[in-house]
């Protein structure tokens, strides 16, 4: 007999067991059995073979611990008893809250957590400050080298990709003018839109965005996984700081090359504003240069420019962060390197909100 | 059950120039538990991918359950692969499930159980290989290692395997831990019925659990036999590494 399905028969209170009481068979049993009363006695001998899966149906649906078995192999007796005594210790959890109750604790959760990254943002920047204040003092040491390694691989390498997009960021935004103010007959003011615009906002602004995704996310993920390594911990147990190893010199090396690539950012979106200027507008470079040098006052420059120092810092700043509440898995690198890009976009747009309505009031 | 679970025959294995194994051969009965020793770098884990099919052998074949496994259709293949279940060294588990969402992922991609009771059942294993019920929701990395080394067991049962592969079960572990984790396999190998292939450097483990030991050196098993039998083979690794003195204050190594 070679019965591969899981079956039984009921004599009176008695439960005689057939076939083959195994996962396969016993999930297609499991799935349209109705409710069973509980047996008395439980007869295994014409059972050809029983795992867990099959012993757990027999024990959850059919038997109280008190249920007598009969005629079941050894193996399968030892299975039944190691189960019973696994199942008389585990306890049933409480049930998680569903629907509403449990929207409401997700919403709670995020609050209290935007609180606690704030606070911890917050603290972390002190603590990085106060290492800043001993190195100046002199009672820490500033590791020059890696901030010469950091400002090449963060600021320099990312010059042509920053000059590329604000050179085609400038030839858009002289495009979007062209097209709205020829209608007022004044397409010739389209350079100071582009001047204004990159000066004050488009060069430093997509700089630091570009920055926080390209050399921010870089920093998050390298801590992070020194982190996930135990590196910290061991930079910690040789007496070394890492907030003066790690996090010092990128931050030093953001504060130095941001505003130098915001720089050149600024040029290169200048130029692509020119060159749609004199290759469509009309507007010939000469007479482009000529109302540049009467638009551009200094002061749009330094209000661009003084953000840049400020944006390096919030992305360095998040960026380390991020990397060192990382803890264990490869999971959570990824997830600090999403949040560490995110955060560091949304303070440094927040931040230049905040310039814009500071500028504004003192008349820049 | 008369065929061998597992039985290799005349296996290389080659990196480039490295030769690795060379006309290796072992039989793996059923219901029994087979250390498997050897110097580090003797090729105790290729053997062990080898066997599992995560690696293409250079020469030889593989029989699982009596049947060649590079004869088998991709759907016979796939049947026999859920017969053997394995441990990875650190538990290999997925980092981002949690502890019982890890026991959970064979059962749903295998089997068509309800959801509620592929739960209980997971949460069985759980209880099987010794983890507290308040482990099943938490993440791997919130485990100690011999937790999530427990973990790991429980998905290779998961699907309740005929074979059981074991890498280093207790390196990592401290003596108490480890001796539970021998007492362990060996509940779980007489109550489930499985054949055990444990991959280890741990002496008292081997003493504690294996019927058989077969040791891996030179490229090939030098001796695949009981334990004590084993020790006294004259083999210089086995001699050196049984005959040493982290051995000498195991039982069962007096002389014959």
């Amino acid at each position: 007999m070679t019965d591969t399905r899981a079956d039984f028969r009921w004599e009176q209170s008695d439960l005689h067991l057939r076939g083959r009481w195994t996962l396969e068979p016993v999930a297609a049993l499991e799935e349209t059995l109705p409710q069973q009363p509980n047996a008395a006695k439980v007869h295994g001998d014409a059972l050809e073979s029983i795992d867990s899966a099959g012993a757990l149906l027999l024990l959850t649906r059919f038997c109280t611990p008190q249920t007598q078995r009969v005629g079941f192999s050894a193996a399968a007796e030892k299975l039944i008893e190691l189960i019973l005594a696994q199942r008389a210790a585990t306890q049933p959890r409480a049930p998680r809250p569903h629907g509403w109750m449990g929207m409401l604790e997700r919403a709670g959760i995020a609050a209290l957590r935007a609180k606690h990254e704030t606070v911890a943002m917050l603290g972390f920047t002190g603590l990085v400050l106060e290492r800043a204040v001993q190195v100046l003092l002199g009672r820490r040491r500033l590791r020059l080298t890696a901030t010469v390694f950091h400002m090449e691989r963060a600021g320099l390498d990312a010059v042509p990709i920053v000059c590329l997009l604000s050179f085609l960021v400038g030839a858009v935004v002289a495009f979007l003018g062209a097209t709205v103010l020829a209608d007022f007959g004044a397409a010739v003011l389209t350079v100071e839109l582009v001047t204004y615009s990159f000066l004050r906002e488009f060069g430093v602004l997509l700089t630091a965005i570009l920055l926080a995704g390209r050399s921010g996310s870089a920093f998050t993920a390298e801590i992070g996984m020194m982190r996930a390594r135990e590196e910290i911990d061991a930079i910690r147990a040789l007496g070394l700081d890492p907030i003066e190893l790690l996090v010092l010199p990128r931050t030093l090396a953001l504060i130095v090359m941001l505003p130098l690539v915001a720089f050149l950012a600024v040029l290169a979106g200048i130029l692509g504003g020119a060159l749609v200027g004199s290759l469509s507008l009309d507007i010939s470079p000469g007479l482009f240069l000529a109302r540049l040098q009467e638009a551009a006052e200094m002061r749009h420059f330094f209000v661009g420019m003084i953000k840049a120092p400020v944006f390096a810092v919030l992305i360095a700043l998040t960026a380390c962060r991020q990397g060192l509440s990382v803890s264990g898995s490869a999971e959570a690198v990824g997830r600090h390197t999403t949040a560490s890009v995110v955060q560091a976009i949304f303070l440094v747009i927040l931040f230049d909100a905040l310039f814009a309505i500071l500028f504004r009031e003192i008349g820049w | 059950m008369s065929a061998p679970v597992i039985e290799v025959r005349g296996l290389s294995n080659r990196f480039g120039a490295q030769v690795v194994h060379e006309d290796l051969n072992l039989t793996i009965a059923h219901g029994e538990v087979l250390g498997l020793v050897g110097g580090s770098g003797a090729g105790k884990s290729v053997l062990v991918r080898t066997i599992l099919g995560l690696r293409e052998p250079s020469a030889g074949s593989i029989l699982w359950f009596g049947q060649d496994r590079a004869q088998m259709s991709d759907a016979e293949r796939q049947r026999v692969e859920r017969r053997l279940g394995v441990m990875f060294q650190d538990g290999a588990l997925f980092s981002s499930l949690t502890v019982l969402e890890n026991v959970l992922v064979p059962l749903k991609e295998y089997t068509r159980l309800r959801e509620g009771f592929m739960i209980e059942l997971a949460r069985l294993k759980l209880a099987l290989v010794g983890l507290p019920p308040d482990a099943a929701d938490k993440y791997p990395e919130h485990l100690s290692g011999g937790m999530r080394k427990r973990a790991g067991i429980a998905r290779a049962l998961a699907l309740d395997p005929d074979v059981l592969f074991l890498d280093e079960p207790t390196s990592g572990l401290d003596p108490i831990g480890a001796t539970g984790f021998d007492e362990l396999i060996r509940t779980l190998a007489s109550a489930l019925g499985l054949t055990v292939i444990l991959v280890t450097h741990d002496l008292d483990s081997v003493f504690a659990v294996c019927d058989r030991v077969a040791v891996i050196a030179d490229r090939h098993i030098v001796i695949a036999d009981a334990p004590a039998r084993v020790a006294h083979h004259p083999h210089p690794w086995i001699q050196d590494c049984f005959g040493g003195p982290r051995a000498a204050r195991l039982p069962g190594l007096a002389p014959l």
